[in-house]
């Protein structure tokens, strides 16, 4: 038949002809294995190459500003572990300290070494989940359990000394709760002593992987200009070149009596900001090395000794575990306002608190890192391919309760 | 053994089509048997594998030593809800699982485990075999099609690409392995990895094909879709690929037949490369050592030798499995057609001088010593790096920007 003979395709046509092709819109989350939480990415694939990407948040808001204002700020306090859980002794120390500046309550020097401890120790167990969960979503299983058997001793460490592994509670107005058990700083200085060793390890069975330097080196390359225009901060702005650490910069809490240096990246690529966050690990164990060398009163059963014995010099105000004996439950900040900016793990963090004389807070705002990390996730995807989105998700460190609070 | 039912079933008087039709029921039961027990026992080594690279202590609550792990979980899978959701192509995607499942099974009554045990013996079997397993992707295909979810639809095309790139170094590395032994047949080649007498080393995997075998097993990996290869389901982006809304049994057909296919591909390497059923001494120890020529005996060495060696192999991807992370579509493609393809092209060419040289001295098989690899691969690599400075002059760039890269890499001062 003459009609079939013209619909026989010339050799080439089919090639020439542009074929219809749709982008896929493809909804991640809010569940799913790699979103760290209830994200959802709206993502649009052109096959395997991701086009558009567009963050929804929101799934995992708890009003944490809101319930602020109808109770005591002590009251308040225990629910800041939740604002940001993987590494909550800095929602804390950034709540305690902005009180502590409202009030102008002087805090003991003992009391700085015990938060600098905790706090750059819980910088390195959020690391570590950060490490494990990056690995994870790079398709490696097993980093995920070596991360999570140096976590739990330093869980453990955290146990002993505030009696929670996860939502500890331990600053208050002014202080700590408790002094650190007898002999907690030894088994402070044998975790620390023998972390080195584990870094090591996970050096040589990640950082040298050839998959795993193909997958990370050029990928999701993060300028200076674009960290700093999504408002990055954090290890992932150090990665892209810009040496900004709140411990230098600004140094509270005594970071300015120690030694330590801040890792800076140079391309601001996934194996950057994969180098970088190691190396702070690294960093961190120095700070507590030379804290629990120069803590003021050394161990509490030294200073008990010297208080039984009727020393004095043991009862001196920076040996206390409180500035000022205050009752925490009906405690009135005088009005005023004031904030606190900390070096997160993920960036800075910051507590905003304005208050009007009544133990209940006007306004609380949280300033999460997380959040304006998340912001440079869409740009730096534009033309990757859809296993990078995992890839650069997972080394920029985003944690979602930090971003809805 | 075989003989003995044989004889038994000719002495019952039965027409000799009805024994065909009971003797191939027979060896059915017995093969399928064969690939069931060792997927049962894969599962649970696999978890206790993976658990003792993380530390862990694997299943040990159900039966001694977490022995009746899967078969539990196997019960609970046969129990659950069959979940269809709506807008699934029902047709294609209750058809998937099954065309998955079956290739790799029937995979199995080519496979010799013994030299009796073994349902056919055709002169074309490795050829057979390979059409087989290229068959197992269409039901991926369809899985990812027919399910009406886009993670599995990405799976499953993941899959389609992947099987047409790693099939081909696959049959190239294969085709070494015939071109030396001169046949297709699996026994044959077995027999004549045999006939050099330094056991381990007259093996493939050593005396004439180490490349081959390097290439096999890394395609043979990425062809049974396990890690670093495992993208049609990878966890970290596609939730569970392919499989993703597949429950119950449909489920554990899937789930089967990836842990059969690796196991008949394991047992196809060590038939190709590591001597089959034979001990690493050369012959079988019993014959050789202890003189005892009871035929059953024989077959029971025969299967023990060739169930260690494949053991190993599937420890050693299990080991795989807990190291490394997983590539992205774009590498697997580029380590196939850049460096795999070329590398088995070279590799046959090596083959084939080896084998021209060796009907130049007058005789008809390649006689496997433990050197032989030497003479060929001298000339084929030296062709190698020709073809490598020519595509370095051509495409030196590419080549640049990769070199620079690595340098910034080690300057860096993080």
């Amino acid at each position: 038949m003459a009609t079939t003979a013209t619909n026989i395709p010339q050799q080439g046509v089919f090639l020439e002809k542009d074929i219809d092709t749709n982008d896929m819109v493809v909804n991640i989350g809010p569940q799913h294995p790699s979103t760290h939480g209830v994200l959802r990415l709206i993502t649009t694939l052109d096959g395997e190459i991701v086009k558009n990407i567009e963050p929804v948040i929101g799934y995992l808001h708890r009003s944490k500003e809101k319930m602020a204002e109808s109770r005591s700020l002590y009251q308040y306090q225990p629910t800041i572990d939740r604002v940001e859980y993987l590494s909550s002794f800095f929602d804390h120390y950034a709540f305690v300290s902005t009180v502590e500046a409202i009030a102008e309550l002087e805090v003991p020097k003992r009391v700085q070494y015990i938060r600098m401890i905790t706090m750059e120790l819980n910088r390195i167990t959020s690391h570590l989940l950060w490490f494990g969960t990056f690995l994870l979503d790079l398709g490696a299983s097993s980093p995920m359990f070596y991360a999570f058997r140096e976590r739990e001793k330093i869980l453990k460490l955290f146990e002993d000394l505030t009696g929670a592994r996860m939502m500890y509670n331990y600053y208050r107005f002014g202080g700590v709760i408790a002094d650190m058990p007898e002999g907690w700083l030894d088994k402070v200085r044998k975790v620390v002593d023998e972390f080195p060793d584990r870094l090591d390890e996970y050096e040589a069975i990640v950082t040298k992987n050839p998959i795993f330097l193909d997958r990370t080196i050029g990928i999701g390359i993060m300028s200076a200009e674009m960290a700093l225009a999504n408002g990055v901060t954090g290890p992932s702005l150090r990665a892209s070149g810009i040496k900004l650490d709140l411990r230098k910069t600004n140094p509270y809490c005594s970071y300015d009596e120690v030694d330590f240096d801040v890792p800076v990246g140079n391309t601001g690529d996934c194996y950057d900001r994969y180098r970088v966050r190691f190396q702070e690990m690294r960093e961190s164990l120095k700070i507590i090395r030379q804290a629990i060398d120069k803590i003021p009163g050394g161990d509490t059963a030294e200073l008990n000794k010297r208080r039984a014995a009727g020393d004095e010099t043991a009862n001196e105000m920076d040996l206390q575990i409180y500035g000022k004996k205050i009752n925490l439950i009906t405690y009135k900040p005088p009005k005023g306002e004031g904030s606190t900016i900390v070096e997160s793990p993920r960036g800075f963090l910051g507590c905003y608190i304005i208050t009007d004389g009544s133990p209940k807070a006007y306004r609380i705002k949280w300033r999460g890192a997380s959040f304006s990390n998340l912001s440079v996730l869409a740009p730096l995807m534009k033309g990757l391919l859809f296993p990078d989105l995992m890839a650069i998700f997972g080394s920029i460190d985003v944690i979602l309760p930090e971003v809805d609070r | 053994m075989h003989d003995l039912i044989y004889r038994l079933l000719m002495n019952l008087g039965l027409p000799v089509e009805l024994i065909f039709f009971i003797w191939a029921g027979l060896m059915f039961v017995v093969i399928s048997l064969v690939g069931q027990v060792a997927v049962v026992f894969m599962v649970l080594m696999e978890r206790k594998v993976l658990a003792w690279i993380t530390q862990r202590k694997g299943p040990n609550r159900v039966g001694p030593w977490g022995l009746l792990q899967t078969v539990a979980d196997g019960v609970k899978l046969l129990f659950k809800e069959d979940i269809m959701i709506p807008g699934q192509d029902k047709f294609l995607f209750t058809a998937a699982p099954i065309l998955f499942f079956a290739p790799t099974f029937v995979i199995y009554a080519l496979l010799p485990f013994t030299d009796k045990l073994l349902g056919l013996n055709l002169p074309i079997g490795l050829l057979l075999i390979f059409a087989l397993s290229s068959l197992s992707v269409v039901g991926i295909v369809l899985a990812g099609w027919g399910s009406n979810n886009k993670y599995s639809l990405i799976g499953g095309m993941r899959s389609a690409a992947q099987a047409i790139s790693y099939e081909i170094p696959l049959v190239l590395s294969a085709l070494g392995v015939a071109l030396a032994a001169g046949t297709l047949n699996l026994k044959t080649i077995i027999e004549s990895q045999n006939a050099g007498q330094y056991g381990i080393f007259s093996w493939y995997w050593l005396s004439i094909l180490p490349l081959s075998f390097v290439i096999f097993w890394s395609s043979s990996i990425a062809e049974v879709n396990r890690s670093p290869f495992d993208l049609p389901e990878a966890e970290s982006e596609l939730v569970s690929g392919y499989n993703t809304e597949y429950t119950g049994m449909k489920f554990a057909l899937f789930f089967l037949a990836e842990y059969a296919s690796l196991f008949g591909m394991s047992v196809l390497m060590v038939i190709l490369f590591f001597g089959g059923y034979y001990s690493p001494f050369g012959g079988l120890l019993l014959q050789k050592w202890f003189h005892i020529n009871d035929p059953i005996l024989l077959e029971f060495e025969m299967a023990t030798w060739l169930i260690i060696k494949t053991y190993i192999f599937i420890a050693l991807a299990m080991l795989i499995r807990g190291t490394l992370p997983r590539l992205k579509p774009d590498q697997l493609m580029g380590f196939s057609w850049k460096f795999l393809i070329p590398l088995s092209l070279v590799n046959i060419l090596s083959i084939a001088i080896l084998k021209l040289t060796w009907i130049g001295t007058g005789l008809k098989t390649i006689q496997a010593g433990p050197f032989t690899f030497v003479v060929p691969y001298i000339v084929a690599y030296g062709v190698l790096a020709i073809v490598l400075f020519l595509i370095l002059v051509i495409f030196g760039n590419i080549f640049k920007r990769k070199v620079i890269s690595r340098i910034q890499l080690q300057q860096r001062t993080v």
